[in-house]
């Protein structure tokens, strides 16, 4: 239990994460469920970006000419939060995109719904 | 440096420059760009595997200059090359193959979009095949998994669009936990190469620290592939994006983007977390149990369809299941049945995704089973190749599904507390195959009247189908060859 309070960042990011996952995994609104994608998405950021932290150091930035490693915290953490953060953003882009060309045919943003009504209409246009 | 091991590296980087070609060009030309492309990986991964071969040893290939702790890496060895070879192989016989159903089903201004995706698909599935990089491996999962998507959509219906958003929620559950346990993995070892972070795993095994994030990685990421290549409860999208997407989509799909996957799995089992560690985790047990529901599931399913093409999906679903069963049952023999499963697997279902559309054309595009009375008459090759096909997948001998069955059942002697289970769901599962799959080659050789009217499918469709049905048979007749080469190339990834 001491566990979790002492490292509350990757506890809290879990906790942000399973609140995001289950959104995306059982929540029928489009909107939400690609709400709860990005809040999967940044409750893994926060993991990420609290591992690479170190107490007491500063921004991996070469400031007066401070080279020594011991100065900064890593920045490969936050290098992969960016690259995390484009992916997410263009998964979220696709998302959206989807979720309008099925409201504007079936006016409803319930993706039980939209499944029950596809597979009634068949092949179709 | 030989010039030859800078081949892996330019087909990935080539099919990502000829997908933004393919965009912007008329699409006769992205057609012949995208064919071209596939041609070049095909001679380029044949003279890497030749290379390799050759030389007896795997090699890295150093990207941006930075050497081996810090920088991004490619590995080329035995097994990566021949998937390489195979893979592309395939998806350019299914794209040949179905190529008068992309022009019909695909708006005309937007084929071209077709090949673009086709193309950014063949880039994922060579990065995610050769990558030595886990965080790369993430990124191009992601890349696979958008641009299937975009195979799938491809169709203007609505149907089309709420399967790609079905498969795309899946999808993304999966990475989500996927690249949890790549988080988690960099968090314990604090690399990100693959060869680096076994080192450092190796060493938390044998000191017993971190025990509990190992198994948590070695579960996240297996259960993340697994939700993305459709093992059985996680199967839901499946027949969803195969009842609304062009056969090619439906033969790539089945036969190359979820068995990239089951490949990455293999390589994260040997190459990063390691196959001492590995084999000592109770996870193992799960996929393996995993795998043996889907066997019967997958072809009870199936059994059921009375849509040609759901069922072949659904057979699918039962063939991933022998898969994850060979790599659960936690022996090396198992992991070679299922590294030879994956090539038997991928050969037979984009033959059968690919001659069925040949079969039902000859029925006016009526895909319902009882609806393909006798059509193996009016489309001779395609019945011929359909039937190949489906003996692949029934497992008679001379065919690849021989094979596999075969080494399956010799793996589960080696593992004591699974035999029986493993050799009773075998003989099960293949039965419920031979049912549905038998039923079906008796329907469309039934005796007609009017055996007139004789389909051409295009020479291209001709060709498409013979050349897989030959490599099938190829496949089945020198199996304990590339059986062979498996091994040596499993050897290299350990």
């Amino acid at each position: 239990m001491i566990g979790l309070f002492n490292n509350l960042e990757a506890t809290t990011a879990i906790i942000v994460f399973g609140i995001g996952f289950t959104t995306l995994m059982l929540n029928r609104n489009m909107i939400k469920k690609i709400i709860g994608f990005d809040m999967m998405d940044c409750g893994m950021y926060l993991f990420l970006a609290s591992k690479g932290y170190i107490e007491g150091r500063l921004a991996p930035i070469v400031v007066n000419g401070v080279t020594d490693m011991d100065a900064y915290i890593n920045p490969i953490p936050a290098g992969l939060v960016l690259t995390g953060i484009v992916v997410s953003v263009s998964v979220s882009a696709v998302m959206l995109s989807l979720t309008i060309r099925l409201y504007r045919k079936y006016h409803t943003l319930d993706i039980d719904e939209i499944m029950m009504r596809a597979r009634e209409e068949g092949d179709d246009e | 440096m030989d010039f030859v091991q800078n081949l892996p590296f330019f087909g990935i980087v080539a099919a990502l420059f000829f997908g933004v070609l393919c965009s912007v060009v008329h699409r006769r030309a992205a057609e012949i760009l995208t064919y071209l492309l596939l041609g070049f990986e095909v001679v380029a991964s044949i003279l890497v595997l030749l290379f390799v071969i050759r030389t007896g040893t795997s090699f890295t290939y150093m990207m941006g200059h930075f050497p081996a702790p810090w920088g991004n890496e490619i590995r080329a060895g035995i097994f990566e090359c021949f998937t390489a070879f195979f893979f592309s192989a395939t998806m350019l016989l299914a794209l040949v193959g179905g190529r008068k159903h992309i022009y019909h089903e695909v708006e005309s201004t937007k084929v071209n979009l077709y090949y673009t995706m086709a193309c950014l698909l063949l880039s994922s599935i060579l990065a995610l095949i050769y990558t030595n990089d886990l965080f790369t491996a993430y990124v191009f999962v992601e890349i696979n998994t958008l641009s299937a998507a975009g195979l799938i959509m491809t169709k203007r219906s609505g149907k089309a669009i709420a399967a790609a958003t079905k498969y795309m929620v899946m999808s993304l559950l999966g990475s989500a936990l996927f690249l949890m346990g790549i988080c988690t993995t960099y968090d314990i070892t604090g690399h990100l190469l693959m060869s680096n972070i076994k080192e450092a795993m190796a060493a938390l095994h044998a000191s017993g620290q971190y025990a509990v994030p190992i198994s948590v990685i070695i579960g996240l990421m297996s259960i993340g592939l697994a939700i993305k290549s459709a093992l059985y409860p996680f199967h839901t999208w499946l027949p969803d994006a195969h009842g609304s997407a062009s056969v090619s989509t439906s033969a790539i799909l089945s036969a190359l983007v979820s068995e990239v996957y089951m490949f990455l799995l293999i390589k994260i089992f040997y190459r990063v977390i390691g196959w001492d560690v590995v084999q000592d985790n109770k996870i193992m047990n799960v996929l393996y149990l995993f795998g043996i529901i889907a066997m019967l599931m997958g072809s009870i399913h199936a059994l059921r369809e009375s849509d040609i093409k759901q069922m072949i999906a659904y057979s699918s679903i039962a063939q991933f299941g022998y898969i994850f069963m060979g790599i659960g049952l936690g022996t090396a023999f198992g992991m070679q049945a299922a590294a030879f499963h994956l090539f038997a697997h991928a050969s037979g279902k984009a033959l059968v995704f690919i001659a069925q559309a040949g079969l039902a054309d000859a029925n006016g595009g009526d895909r319902r089973i009882v609806a393909l009375k006798g059509t193996a008459h009016k489309n001779p090759i395609a019945g011929i190749t359909f039937t190949v096909g489906a003996f692949s997948m029934v497992g008679i001998p001379f065919f690849a599904g021989f094979i596999s069955k075969y080494n399956f059942a010799t793996a589960a002697l080696y593992s004591p507390n699974k035999i029986v289970i493993t050799l009773v769901t075998l003989a099960i599962s293949t039965v419920l195959n031979a049912i549905y799959f038998l039923r079906v080659v008796l329907r469309i050789y039934s005796p007609i009247e009017d055996k007139k009217p004789v389909i051409r499918s295009g020479f291209a469709f001709g060709l498409a189908v013979t050349v897989m049905a030959i490599g099938n048979i190829a496949l089945g007749v020198f199996g304990s060859n590339v059986m062979e080469y498996i091994i040596s190339g499993l050897k290299m990834f350990g």
